[in-house]
């Protein structure tokens, strides 16, 4: 097994009034692209922050590269960090910006040179290295950010919501870019973000925080497909969360009664009682208009409140008895033609195992 | 911007109150000043212009140009002080918790509410040979026992002499200097410090290779606004500075008033202003290169 690059252990920050990072401890391993991801205020910054330096006076340890970074200022750590403001300085030209890094720990002019040349090539910069951050675009000044960073040859990259700027279409291109620089340079990077999809595209492995704590870690299909609470099934991507109660666990799965759907078995593999949630994708229910064929799904019959035309897909709200909800994924294709009209009865199914149990 | 053009009647209304009160304030003075300077005496009251070029060949005489070149250059080592303690202020209010901000700001600004000549006096007060300082001086000389081993304490002379001028100067100006940098540090955005240090850069090298170039803008206003009305200053090196630290403010009061020759004042005045003008001119251009200069 080969030993982690980052370990946080029992790190904790207090600010007056509010734990910002509580109790924190994971394993981050070399060259993994890893995410923090949550909703504002949950502590993924203030912990990136931490990690580069920046945020002092917590407790716990954060050890890098096997030496622990108590009382190492930021200058002297072997990480590096892309701000979400990108701070590029604006007095210095690109060329001059990616140089201050090495400039500045006495790094000779002659091996400055090339290796500035080297980053600016890799963020396609090469031909822009003269001209001044205000007379850049949003990406291109965070292209000077990441080369600014990357030239220092880090152990580890930090990048601080470093697409929240950038408008859709370039957001998506710069997030294939960052995964595709990371597997060039081969380094361990940590992204802060509250943007799921963005965790989900580009992380090997996401790490779910919630007021101060992680609530999951694991790699995107697993935190999308298994999640273990409401706060992370919900965060990630849509999903039903139907309101139940167990009322026996047999070898063939879990009887529940929920809300709007009477008496249901679901395959389980853990514990469950009392109150829980029912959880199911959207894309995982299908709509029809008879009854469904196979007597062993779980349906329920309900009418079509309101259908969001996306092109592709549509996203289809499903009112039934006992006031559940329902959300469905529906793929536009022909199957889908003439059924999805407001107000149209129709039953929404789907198979017990693609139902998860969530213990409140 | 375009919007005047459509409603002039509004414009002209709201701009009249301040063009009339500039005109009569000030351009209109200033232009009597002007011109009085081309000017002559021909009795005790009354004065000709008459375009000679007398007072400002004048003003070039040996005497003047020394004491215009010691105006320079106490004012260049006043607001180098100013500034060398203005900006640790600046951000150090800056930096401080929101809600003591306002009550340092008021603290820098308090002595405004005190007239000048009062203030001055106060000086003159504390640095006296038999002043608050030189008793502070004498207790501590004693405290150590300095009187036996070394003799009696001397009262230092810090009063009457350039020295004294530029402390006056420095503590006269100083909330001007503080102001501007506060108004620049507090607009900084800090993760310019956070990335310099994130690169590896020392606090010191942040400073210098960071901090102080993005602050520019606030020094260069600082300066400006400390240095030009030091440079005309009268009341200060004339209350603390005697005899021997005049300034060309001082020579100009003098013209307007003992030696009661207005045309030759007048030329002094507007030879500081062509000194203003172009020190300006040179920000100015210096100030465009900056901005639009690639790989200057």
């Amino acid at each position: 097994m080969t030993k982690p690059i980052i370990s946080i252990r029992n790190v904790t920050k207090r600010y007056p009034g509010v734990v910002a990072v509580d109790n924190v401890s994971f394993d981050i391993m070399p060259n993994e692209f890893f995410a923090l991801l949550g909703p504002s205020g949950c502590g993924k910054t203030t912990l990136l922050r931490m990690i580069a330096g920046l945020e002092t006076s917590g407790t716990g340890d954060i050890i890098v590269d096997d030496q622990n970074m108590e009382g190492v200022p930021a200058n002297q750590r072997p990480v590096n960090m892309v701000f979400q403001s990108y701070a590029v300085f604006p007095h210095m030209t690109v060329r001059d910006n990616v140089a201050y890094g090495l400039k500045v720990t006495g790094v000779a002019a002659a091996e400055r040179a090339p290796r500035v040349e080297e980053a600016l090539e890799m963020v396609q910069l090469g031909s822009m290295a003269d001209r001044k951050p205000d007379q850049l675009s949003g990406g291109q000044r965070q292209r000077v950010a990441l080369a600014r960073a990357l030239v220092k040859r880090p152990k580890v990259l930090l990048l601080d919501e470093p697409l929240s700027a950038l408008d859709a279409k370039l957001r998506e291109h710069m997030q294939l870019e960052l995964a595709r620089l990371q597997q060039v340079i081969g380094i361990t990077f940590i992204i802060v973000t509250h943007d799921q999809d963005e965790a989900l595209s580009m992380a090997d492995r996401i790490a779910v925080m919630e007021k101060g704590g992680v609530r999951q870690i694991a790699g995107p299909e697993e935190l999308y497909e298994k999640p273990h609470s409401r706060f992370v099934a919900d965060f990630i991507g849509k999903i039903n969360l139907i309101d139940a109660t167990v009322s026996g666990v047999s070898k063939s799965g879990v009887t529940c009664k929920a809300k709007g759907l009477g008496e249901v078995i679901v395959p389980h593999d853990g514990e469950a009682s009392g109150n829980v949630s029912l959880a199911v994708r959207p894309e995982k229910l299908v709509l029809s208009a008879e009854p469904p064929a196979s007597g062993s799904d779980i349906s329920a019959r309900g009418v079509i409140r309101d259908v969001a035309y996306y092109g592709d897909v549509s996203n289809v709200f499903v009112t039934c008895s006992d006031g559940l909800e329902l959300a469905v994924n529906v793929q536009n294709d022909r199957a889908a033609a003439g059924l999805l009209e407001n107000g149209r009865e129709v039953y929404a199914s789907w198979h017990p195992s693609d139902t998860l149990i969530l213990q409140e | 911007m375009e919007s005047w053009k459509q409603n002039k009647a509004v414009f002209w209304v709201t701009a009249l109150p301040g063009v009339v009160w500039l005109l009569l304030f000030f351009l209109i003075p200033l232009a009597l000043i002007w011109g009085m300077s081309f000017g002559e005496k021909t009795s005790i009251v009354d004065i000709e212009i008459t375009g000679t070029l007398a007072n400002y060949l004048r003003s070039f005489e040996a005497v003047y140009v020394k004491i215009i070149w010691k105006s320079i250059w106490i004012s260049v080592i006043s607001t180098a002080v100013c500034l060398a303690i203005a900006y640790p202020i600046a951000f150090g209010i800056c930096f401080s918790p929101a809600r003591w901000r306002p009550l340092l700001l008021l603290l820098v600004i308090l002595p405004f509410w005190i007239n000048l000549l009062i203030r001055t006096y106060a000086l003159i007060a504390v640095f006296r040979t038999r002043g608050t300082l030189n008793f502070t001086l004498e207790w501590l000389w004693d405290l150590a026992f300095l009187d036996k081993l070394v003799g009696p304490y001397q009262p230092l002379e810090l009063l009457y002499n350039n020295g004294a001028v530029i402390v006056g100067m420095v503590y006269v100006f100083m909330p001007f200097m503080v102001l501007p940098l506060y108004a620049t540090i507090e607009r900084l955005d800090r993760s310019y410090l956070e990335a310099s240090l994130d690169l590896g850069a020392s606090q010191w090298r942040t400073f210098f290779s960071v901090t102080v170039p993005l602050t520019m803008p606030g020094i260069v206003s600082g300066i400006i606004l400390v240095f030009i009305p030091m440079l005309g200053m009268f009341l200060v090196p004339d209350l603390l500075g005697g005899t021997n630290a005049i300034m060309i403010g001082n020579v100009i009061t003098d013209q307007f008033k003992a030696a009661n020759d207005w045309p030759f004042g007048a030329a002094l005045s507007f030879l500081l202003m062509y000194v203003t003008f172009a020190a300006l001119a040179v920000r100015a251009f210096i100030g465009s290169r900056m901005k639009g200069g690639v790989g200057v």
